[in-house]
């Protein structure tokens, strides 16, 4: 009954933005994300005869097989286009007609696309459930699920955390997704370590500010500061394809470099998380420091990719 | 005092604030029209201080969000036989599509030919919308 009555509200959502899912929608994915790995034979043939698209208009690996691993270790199966650029939208065919079309082939489509919104476009045209797998700066929800659960999973809660951001967060669009989510549970406290160039867009600031939550936020040029206090450490890649002009991106790629050294500072039983792929702002050296947690995130994006997978496709 | 005939049928644009009337009579394309329209220009009002006004002698469709967004403080009467039938006052619209551009650069909606542009009030104080699609917000 109660796996019934899950199915009932799931079915025939899209998952566009990290604010589409409640907190205690957000749970229910984590305990089952749980009981995935608990009993993986359980789950392994559960989307017997289902289909998933992956439609990637920008270039990813990690995010795809993430995806695709996860619905094939549900027993479904996977039609994957990886640059979707070089085929249809090459003959000018629109996004919308894309999706219809795959539409009425697939069960399920992911998608990443580099403009902004066109998740939230394409899910006006989508027959069957869409997840946005990126879209331009704005989104990645998928991310942020995987990045709350991993928070959840190593710090045993979702409130009272002092979350360190790190990096480009003007672009970083799992940076924009996880802190609208996160400031929805109580006692959060951010520290926002960015270049000037790369501070948070003012917007997604007074959106968490006017969430009225009560989230406090402290912005820094300096690493080291937001080191100290921090519960979470959560470092991003400058990205060179968020530049028009590459001068910029030589300027700040190497602003925050995450070492040894530098770990010292930080607490004992903080985590250290990025989204992948890493460049040079963590060190190799800091990969066996056991608060270096960034490959066992990856690892639990998969398991809680399929957790949504599941709740999506279920009774439809 | 400047006086204009009352209209038996038609449409009457009133509480326009002064200086708007000249823009909303070229957005609704009056200019062109054949019947008889009026636009008359700062009259004293109690309330406004000075307004605008515009009557129309036929019944065309107005694009009552296009009035809401260049004057939201526009009152629309439907005169027939010489008696208003209908009063509305327009106020700002809850959406608006396709006559706001998004102003950022890397939007769906400039990209896309299905991506009419969409824009959702989000404040009614400061006027200001939301890009349905982005999220990128303008005030109007």
């Amino acid at each position: 009954m109660r796996e019934r009555e899950n199915a009932a509200k799931w079915t025939g959502r899209h998952f566009i933005d990290s604010l589409d899912l409640s907190p205690p929608e957000y749970e229910s994915l984590f305990n089952l994300a749980n009981q995935i790995k608990k009993d993986p034979s359980k789950y392994s043939s559960r989307c017997a005869g289902k289909l998933m698209a992956t439609l990637f208009y920008e270039p990813s690996t990690r995010t795809r097989l993430s995806f695709e691993a996860a619905m094939l270790r549900l027993g479904g199966q996977v039609l994957s286009v990886s640059d979707v650029a070089t085929s249809s939208v090459a003959k000018g065919e629109s996004l919308a007609d894309t999706i219809r079309t795959v539409g009425g082939y697939a069960d399920l489509i992911v998608m990443r696309h580099p403009r902004e919104g066109a998740a939230r476009l394409a899910a006006l045209y989508a027959p069957v459930p869409l997840i946005n797998g990126g879209d331009g700066a704005r989104e990645h929800p998928t991310q942020t699920l995987t990045d709350l659960f991993t928070i959840e999973t190593f710090k045993n809660r979702l409130e009272d955390l002092t979350v360190a951001f790190c990096g480009d967060l003007r672009y970083g669009r799992t940076v924009h997704s996880l802190i609208k989510a996160l400031a929805r549970r109580s006692k959060i406290r951010f520290v926002l370590i960015s270049p000037e160039e790369l501070r948070l867009p003012d917007s997604i600031k007074n959106d968490v500010v006017a969430s009225g939550s009560g989230v406090e936020i402290r912005e820094s040029v300096d690493m080291e500061n937001g080191l100290r206090e921090c519960d979470v450490l959560y470092m991003t890649r400058i990205q060179k394809e968020r530049f028009f002009n590459e001068e910029d991106y030589i300027k700040l790629r190497d602003t925050y470099i995450l070492t040894p050294e530098k770990m010292k500072l930080a607490k004992k039983d903080a985590i250290v998380m990025h989204p992948l792929p890493r460049v040079t702002e963590i060190s190799q050296e800091v990969d066996t420091d056991e608060r270096a947690i960034y490959f066992q995130q990856a690892r639990l994006g998969m398991v809680i990719r399929m957790a949504l997978i599941l709740r999506l496709l279920e009774e439809t | 005092m400047l006086t204009v005939d009352p209209i038996t049928k038609g449409i009457v644009l009133d509480h326009i604030r002064a200086g708007n009337g000249i823009k909303i009579f070229e957005r609704l394309g009056l200019r062109e029209v054949e019947y008889p329209v009026a636009l008359v220009m700062n009259v004293p009002s109690n309330k406004m201080g000075r307004k605008d006004i515009i009557k129309i002698s036929d019944t065309l469709a107005l694009d009552l969000t296009l009035l809401g967004l260049l004057d939201p403080d526009i009152t629309v009467s439907y005169i027939d036989e010489g008696k208003v039938t209908e009063k509305v006052k327009i106020g700002l619209p809850e959406r608006v599509e396709g006559l706001i551009e998004c102003k950022n650069p890397r939007c769906i909606s400039s990209y896309e030919r299905h991506g009419q542009s969409v824009f959702i009030l989000v404040d009614r104080k400061t006027k200001e919308y939301q890009c349905f699609y982005c999220g990128e917000r303008v005030r109007v």
